[in-house]
C-alpha cells in the first residue's frame, strides 16, 4: 500500500481526494478546515516536517479559502500538499500553533492579511499588520490593491511588560545604527544580559504578495527578485521554477546548469560577505576589509555573467535570459581560482585569531532541540543539528548531477554558524567547477508559450540563508491569482529570540548577523 | 598579527580610482538604456514588455506621446532585447543622479503610421545629462565640512539590494572614507540622509522622525528605482511610493541597485548642493527641520 493509499484509509471521512496531477507533489483535499490530526500523523508516525502553512481567498469562485499545509518527509524527494477549506461563513480554523511553535507566526499572518481566525491560537496577536492598521485584510480578493488607507492612530506596536526589579526595557530600531534593513527589537535586560526580546518585523511590508496578483506574470518575475534582494535569483528561480511546473514549460538542460552555477555565486558572495561581517562584529575589522575584497571579486564575476553584480534580470521562465561565450565561461575559472586561494587566508586569520574566536564561540547558542521545535532552516538550522537542504532532498536545477556534502554542526553557537557558511563556500567551489565541466550545449530558454489558467504548483529552492518556497495559482490573461512566497527568514526570527537569552546586550549584532535573517523576505 | 601584516602587504592597495578616472567595469554591465528616438521605429514593445511601467506609450489619434522615467528603469534590458530595431540599445552608462526628479524623464511625441509604427519624430525633452564630479568635490568636502561628511543611511522599506551596494562603499574597493565620507550611526550626527525605498506605510512615521531628528543644513539622497518612484512597487495600500512622497529629496540615484560607483556619483553631487544650501542659509543657529512637507 503507497504512503497516499494509507493515508485515505486512515482517514476515509477526512480526505476527499488526492490529486497527483503533479509529480511528487500529492495534494491531499480535506473536507473541512481540521487538518490536526493528519498534521499529526504526518509528524508522528512518518517523522515528517510540516514546511509551512498559508491560505489563499476562493471565495467569489468556491465560497470558501483554502489553507495549505507543506509537509516534507526525510528521504523522500515528494512534498505532500494537505488542502484545507474554510467556508466563508465560518471564518475559522483550529489553531495547532501551541503544539507546533514553528506557525505560530504563519497562522497570525493568516489571520491578519485573510481575516480569518486561527481559533484557539496562543498569541493571538498581530504580527504581519502593525497594531496601528485599520481593520483590513489586504489578501482578500475584494480589498483593492491601491486602497487608501486612512492615516494610522495609535500606537504602532503594543508590548508585553517585562516586570521584577532592576529590569529595564531598551527599545531598539527600526531605524539601526548600521546599513541594515528596518525591524524594532524591545530587549528585557537585567544588568547586562537579556533576559527576553520582543521582535516586531513587517515595517518594510510593501504588498509583494498582492502585487503578483496584479502584475502580468513576465512581470512578476521582476517581483520576485525585489522580495529580498541580496537573494534575488534564488527568489526568482523559485519562482519561475513554479511557473514552468504549473504550465509544463521544460527548461533546456544548459539552462538548469546555468542556474546551479549563478544559485552557487549568490551564495558565495552572501558567506564571503557575512564571514567577513560576523569577524568585524566582535572588532576584527582587518578580516571583513578582505573579505569585502574578495566579495567584490565575485560581484564582478556575476557582473560578467549577467550584466548586473546582484544577478538580477537574468533568471527567465522557461531558462535564463542570455548565454555565455567562452570568455565569460573562462571568467568562472579563473575568479574562483583567485577566491579559493583568498578565502583559505581569510579563514585562517579568523581561526589564528584566540580573541575572535573566543567572542564568537559559545555565544548565541540555539540548541538543536529548540532549532527543531521552531522549524528552522538553512545555515540557522544545520548549525543546530537540522539536517535539511532542499538541494539534496529536493533536486533541482542540475543539483540531482552534482556531488556535494551538506555540513551540519550540533553547537548551534555563533562560531559554528559561520562554520557552516566557510564550509559551504568550499561546496559551493565543488559544485560551481563540476557543473561547469558538464555544462551542456545548446538553447537557454525554452520557447515562450501561454501561461494555462487554474494551474498550482510548489516550488523551492535553498537559497543562501535556507529553504524558499513559493506557490503559485495562475490565472487568466497571463495573470496570477495567487502567490504565495515563504522566505527562510519567517522560521528563523523567532529563533533569535532564543539564541540570545542570557547573551549581553553588546552580542546583540554578531549573533544577529549570524544568522543574517531578511527583513524584505520576511515583511514582504 | 605577522600572518595579518604579511597578507596586508602581500595584496596591497585594493581601492579603485573612481571617480578620478572612469570606473573599470564589466563589458556586460547593463547600464542606462539609450534611446535613438530619430530611428526608433516602434515605442510599443518596450513599453509592454517593461516591468516597472517606467515607459510609457499612448496614442491620440495618429500622435504618439512616449516618456521614459529613468527614474524607474531596474536596467533589466527588457525593453531594447523587446524592439527589434536600433531605437533602443543598453549602454554603460551609471552615472545618473540628478538633482531633480523631472530631469529623469525623457518624453518625446511621434507622428504614426497607419500600422501604429512611427512616422517622425516631431518633439522630444529630458533625459539625465550627467554632472562631471571629479576630484573637486573631495575639496568641496574639505572647504565645507572640515573633511567629513556624516552619512545616515535610512531603509524605508527596501528589498536590502541598495543596502548591500551602500555596504559595499566601505569596503576596502570602493572605500568611501577616502573622501572624508563615513557612515554614522545617529541622524543627529548626519549631514546627509541616503534613504532607500519604497517608503511603506509602516516606515513612514519612522522616516520622518529621522528627518527631524537631522539637524540643518542637511541633504536627502533618493536611493534606487524604489527609493525614486516606487520602483516595481510603485503606490499601493502598503507602499506610499518614492522618498519624496514623505520628505523633500535633493539628489534622485537612479538603479536597481545603483552600483557603488553610481551611488558616489549621487552623494558627490549631493555634497555640492549642501554647499549651496549653506551659503544661503539664513543664520548659523539650527532651524531645525519643521518643514517636512507632502509633496505629490
Amino acid at each position: 500500500m503507497t504512503f497516499l493509499e494509507e493515508l485515505q484509509d486512515m482517514f476515509p471521512e477526512q480526505v476527499v481526494s488526492v490529486d497527483e496531477t503533479i509529480y511528487e507533489q500529492p495534494v491531499v483535499l480535506l473536507n473541512g478546515p481540521d487538518a490536526t490530526a493528519i498534521t499529526k500523523y504526518f509528524l508522528e508516525d512518518h517523522g515528517a516536517r510540516l514546511v509551512t502553512v498559508f491560505a489563499e481567498d476562493r471565495v467569489a469562485p468556491e465560497g470558501v479559502f483554502y489553507l495549505y499545509y507543506v509537509f516534507d518527509k526525510a528521504g523522500n524527494p515528494s512534498w505532500v500538499i494537505v488542502k484545507a477549506p474554510v467556508r466563508a461563513q465560518d471564518g475559522s480554523f483550529p489553531s495547532m500553533a501551541a503544539e507546533l511553535p514553528a506557525i505560530n507566526w504563519q497562522e497570525r499572518e493568516i489571520q491578519d492579511w485573510f481575516g480569518i481566525e486561527a481559533a484557539g491560537h496562543p498569541n493571538p496577536r498581530r504580527v504581519a499588520l502593525h497594531d496601528n492598521w485599520p481593520d483590513v485584510h489586504p489578501l482578500r480578493k475584494e480589498f483593492a490593491i491601491d486602497a487608501v488607507l486612512p492615516p494610522f492612530e495609535g500606537e504602532q506596536h503594543i508590548y508585553r511588560p517585562t516586570l521584577g526589579e532592576g529590569v529595564l526595557q531598551i527599545p531598539v530600531g527600526p531605524v539601526h545604527a548600521g546599513i541594515i534593513e528596518p525591524g524594532h527589537f524591545n530587549f528585557a535586560v537585567a544588568g547586562e544580559p537579556i533576559l527576553y526580546l520582543q521582535l516586531r518585523m513587517f515595517y518594510t511590508h510593501k504588498g509583494t504578495e498582492k502585487l503578483f496578483e496584479n502584475l502580468p506574470i513576465h512581470r512578476a518575475v521582476f517581483l520576485a527578485e525585489s522580495i529580498s534582494g541580496d537573494s534575488a535569483f534564488s527568489h526568482g528561480t523559485a519562482f519561475c521554477m513554479a511557473i514552468e511546473l504549473a504550465a509544463e514549460i521544460e527548461v533546456p538542460a544548459r539552462a538548469r546548469y546555468m542556474r546551479t552555477i549563478l544559485l552557487e555565486l549568490e551564495r558565495l558572495a552572501n558567506h564571503v560577505g557575512d564571514v567577513g561581517a560576523i569577524a568585524t562584529d566582535v572588532g576584527f575589522v582587518i578580516a571583513n576589509a578582505h573579505a569585502g575584497r574578495v566579495r567584490e571579486m565575485l560581484l564582478g564575476l556575476c557582473e560578467t555573467l549577467t550584466g548586473s553584480r546582484v544577478l538580477r534580470g537574468m533568471v527567465a521562465i522557461g531558462g535564463v535570459r542570455r548565454d555565455w561565450d567562452a570568455a565569460q565561461i573562462a571568467a568562472i575559472d579563473d575568479t574562483l581560482q583567485v577566491v579559493e586561494r583568498e578565502f583559505r587566508d581569510l579563514v585562517g586569520m579568523i581561526e589564528s585569531s584566540d580573541s575572535t574566536l573566543d567572542r564568537l564561540e559559545h555565544t548565541g547558542i540555539l540548541r538543536p532541540e529548540k532549532a527543531k521545535m521552531l522549524g528552522v532552516v538553512g545555515v540557522g538550522g544545520r548549525a543546530s543539528g537540522i539536517d535539511l537542504d532542499v538541494r539534496r532532498d529536493h533536486p533541482y536545477a542540475a543539483y540531482g548531477e552534482v556531488e556535494f556534502h551538506v555540513p551540519v554542526y550540533q553547537q548551534g553557537d555563533v562560531w559554528h554558524r559561520a562554520q557552516v557558511r566557510i564550509d559551504e563556500v568550499g561546496e559551493s567551489l565543488r559544485i560551481v567547477r563540476a557543473a561547469l565541466a558538464m555544462l551542456p550545449q545548446g538553447p537557454f530558454r525554452a520557447p515562450a508559450k501561454p501561461i494555462p489558467p487554474g494551474r498550482c504548483a510548489l516550488s523551492a529552492v535553498e537559497g543562501w540563508r535556507g529553504e524558499i518556497i513559493h506557490w503559485v495559482r495562475t490565472g487568466e490573461n497571463n495573470q496570477l491569482e495567487r502567490c504565495k512566497v515563504k522566505d527562510p527568514s519567517i522560521n528563523n526570527w523567532p529563533a533569535i529570540v532564543e539564541a540570545v537569552e542570557g547573551n549581553i546586550v553588546a552580542d546583540f549584532p554578531v549573533i544577529n548577523k549570524s544568522f543574517n535573517l531578511s527583513y524584505s523576505g520576511t515583511d514582504r | 598579527m605577522f600572518r595579518i601584516l604579511q597578507k596586508t602587504f602581500r595584496v596591497g592597495m585594493a581601492t579603485k580610482d573612481y571617480p578620478q578616472v572612469s570606473a573599470r567595469i564589466a563589458e556586460q554591465f547593463r547600464g542606462r538604456p539609450v534611446f535613438d528616438l530619430a530611428a526608433w521605429r516602434d515605442a510599443r514593445p518596450a513599453a509592454a514588455a517593461c516591468p516597472t511601467g517606467a515607459i510609457k506609450s499612448g496614442d491620440h489619434g495618429i500622435v504618439r506621446s512616449v516618456a521614459i522615467d529613468y527614474g524607474r528603469c531596474i536596467f533589466c534590458g527588457e525593453c531594447a532585447a523587446a524592439s527589434d530595431d536600433a531605437g533602443v540599445r543598453m549602454s554603460k552608462e551609471f552615472e545618473l543622479a540628478t538633482m531633480s526628479r523631472e530631469e529623469l524623464v525623457l518624453t518625446a511625441q511621434f507622428s504614426l503610421h497607419a500600422d501604429g509604427t512611427h512616422d517622425a519624430l516631431m518633439n522630444s525633452t529630458g533625459g539625465p545629462g550627467s554632472e562631471p564630479i571629479g576630484m573637486r568635490v573631495s575639496a568641496a568636502i574639505q572647504e565645507l565640512l572640515g573633511r567629513s561628511l556624516a552619512i545616515r543611511e535610512v531603509d524605508a522599506g527596501s528589498c536590502n539590494g541598495c543596502e548591500q551596494e551602500i555596504v559595499a562603499l566601505n569596503n576596502p574597493v570602493h572605500d568611501i572614507e577616502r573622501f572624508g565620507m563615513h557612515f554614522v550611526a545617529s541622524p543627529r550626527h548626519a549631514d546627509m540622509l541616503l534613504v532607500t525605498g519604497p517608503v511603506t506605510r509602516n516606515m513612514e512615521l519612522a522616516l520622518r522622525k529621522t528627518y527631524m531628528a537631522t539637524p540643518d543644513p542637511k541633504v536627502v539622497v533618493a536611493v534606487g528605482a524604489c527609493g525614486i518612484g516606487g520602483g516595481i512597487f510603485g503606490t499601493n495600500y502598503a507602499s506610499l511610493g518614492g522618498v519624496d512622497a514623505v520628505i523633500p529629496v535633493d539628489v534622485y540615484v537612479p538603479g536597481c541597485p545603483p552600483r557603488p560607483e553610481a551611488l558616489l556619483h549621487g552623494i558627490l553631487l549631493a555634497v555640492g548642493r549642501l554647499r549651496r544650501k549653506d551659503a544661503g542659509r539664513p543664520g548659523a543657529e539650527n532651524t531645525a527641520a519643521t518643514s517636512v512637507v507632502h509633496r505629490k
